[in-house]
């Protein structure tokens, strides 16, 4: 899933300054898993916000709205009528549910209330660990089912680096080399002459906006 | 494609290599400013006691003059570079265009590294380009010189002539792996190898070995990696700060038994040893001097270690 992290208070707040009516809208789908803009946060912020504006005798009146996804039009339509009572919207979803808010509603405002940290897994309550960077090449096939791309610090192609040193990455003994867990995996499936071939440059498939169409739907 | 005389650059390096000489080369930090000076000052130092002067690129991912800037200033005072190149702040564009810029200058050596991370340089927060890695590295200017041609196979008005370097770590994880590592490094295009520095003998010999069963130290020319130890606090810090570096227990207590004052004459006295033993050993092409922000020591440690005069090839 996406996840992400909610901005600190300050930084939401200057983004607020000025406005009357602000309306908060969370996102059901990944952030919402990830414990950073479902229902529960949007009423969180939403009270931070109000209490802080009025101990500043600058009252707000404040909308909390959550939908299903916000990265997806059919959700978005409920907010048709709801979002002219408003001057500015808060939106809690990742990056990609911000923007689709603010396209959808181009006459308004529209200001993101956390930091999306990517493609990640859920490792226990409140833990997430990111898995992909979505390289639009996917390499995991090679490299015993471990992404390099993200998981190594350097993203290299051919490693592990001179930096390898006991299972660790040379930038702290926290974060275990990628290059050495590949190399343990493949050598209990004996698959190492996988990675004795060189690895030829990555063609970036990422270095443009990318457009998704699935085969069959090419004319809709 | 080599050249008729059959060397692929003919840098002096190379030169010195495919005569079976005993190589030795040094190494140099450019300064983290423009005084010209401050290169030629190191280099007096290294004039005639080396074959060829690593010229570090943004070594430990500090801001510093720009490698090949560097090697151009080298090249004016008579001594021979050895231009590095990490991949951490430039993409293929930027690394092909210095490419041909290097060999224009006169530039005839290279090595091709990976780079420490940003992380513990002066610019942590920059972002690391790794565009293509060392291996890809070195493949890529294999392809520039012997086929004339850019990684996108667009053909090249005069390749650039280079000897292709490429380091080793005996030292780092998984042990087993290094020697494919080198062996995939060869495939690449690696003419020669510069090792870590070398602290745990008993180690590098094992590692040696393996490349030695495997036809390796044929393919290549490995040249050892030395650098004399100035303190004790120096070999502390590089035994659990430096990433890839393995200082044996025995090193840092020979230097603590000496007593004060007298460390760094220990030091040069390990290093000249350690060169002693390099030198008879099979396999071992020459030795790579780092005497980092020591250059002042090299003309006696090449002196004491029995590396002079050194070879002058035409
Ligand atoms: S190689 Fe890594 S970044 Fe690319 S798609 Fe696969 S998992 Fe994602
Ligand atoms: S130590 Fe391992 S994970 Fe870290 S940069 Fe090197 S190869 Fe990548």
């Amino acid at each position: 899933m996406i996840v992400a992290k909610r901005k600190p208070f300050e930084e939401i707040k200057k983004m607020l300054e000025g406005y009357k009516r602000v309306l908060n809208v969370g996102c059901g789908t990944c952030v919402s898993v990830c414990l950073a803009g479902g229902e529960k946060e949007v009423a969180v912020l939403n009270a931070e916000i109000d209490m802080v504006r009025r101990l500043e005798k600058d009252p707000v009146e404040l909308g909390e709205l959550t939908v299903e996804r916000q990265c997806d039009r059919e959700y978005l339509a409920q907010l048709d009528d709801k979002v002219d009572d408003y001057d500015a919207i808060v939106s809690m979803a990742c990056g990609v549910g911000v923007q689709f808010l603010a396209e959808r509603f181009p006459h308004i405002p529209v200001f993101p209330a956390v930091d999306t940290c990517g493609l990640a897994v859920n490792l226990s309550v409140g833990r997430y660990a990111e898995r992909c960077r979505s390289c639009n090449d996917c390499i995991l096939g090679l490299t015993g089912g471990i992404c390099p791309v993200t998981m190594c610090a350097k993203g290299l192609y051919n490693g592990p680096c001179g930096g390898s040193h006991k299972g660790s990455c040379e930038i702290g003994a926290d974060q275990p080399c990628a290059w050495n867990q590949i190399y343990e995996r493949l050598s209990r499936q004996n698959r190492l002459d996988d990675i004795r071939k060189l690895t030829p440059a990555a063609e970036w498939k990422d270095q443009v906006p990318r457009t998704l169409i699935q085969p069959g739907y090419e004319k809709l | 494609m080599s050249t008729e005389n059959g060397l692929k650059s003919g840098s002096n390096l190379e030169k010195i290599l495919k005569a079976g000489h005993f190589a030795f080369t040094g190494e140099l930090g450019p300064p983290r400013g423009t005084d010209a000076a401050v290169i030629r000052e190191k280099a007096a130092f290294l004039k005639g006691n080396v074959d060829a002067v690593n010229i570090t690129d943004n070594q430990t991912a500090m801001v510093r003059m720009s490698s090949w800037a560097a090697c151009l200033l080298l090249l004016q005072e008579g001594l021979e570079p050895n231009y590095q190149m990490v991949c951490r702040d430039r993409n293929r564009l930027a690394m092909q265009s210095d490419i041909l810029g290097a060999s224009a200058l006169g530039i005839r050596n290279i090595l091709c590294l990976s780079g420490d991370h940003q992380k513990f340089g002066d610019h942590p927060q920059a972002k690391g380009v790794f565009d293509i890695d060392s291996m890809q590295l070195i493949g890529m200017i294999k392809q520039m010189r012997d086929e004339g041609t850019f990684l996108s196979g667009a053909e090249i008005a005069a390749p650039p002539k280079l000897f292709i370097g490429a380091a080793a770590n005996p030292f780092a994880d998984p042990f087993e792996w290094r020697v494919f590592r080198l062996e995939k490094k060869i495939t690449a295009g690696a003419d020669f190898i510069q090792t870590q520095c070398i602290y745990n003998m008993k180690k590098f010999k094992e590692w040696l070995s393996l490349a030695d069963d495997m036809g390796l130290t044929e393919k290549t020319r490995i040249l050892a990696g030395v650098t004399p130890m100035k303190s004790v606090g120096m070999a502390r810090y590089m035994q659990s700060n430096v990433p890839g570096m393995d200082v044996p227990e025995e090193i840092v207590k020979r230097l603590q038994g000496v007593g004060k004052g007298k460390v760094a004459e220990e030091g040069i006295k390990i290093a000249c040893e350690q060169i002693e033993e390099l030198k008879e050993m099979k396999g071992v092409a020459g030795v790579h001097l780092m005497a980092i922000e020591w250059e002042h020591k090299v003309p006696e440690i090449t002196e004491r270690a029995g590396m002079l005069p050194r070879p002058t090839i035409d």
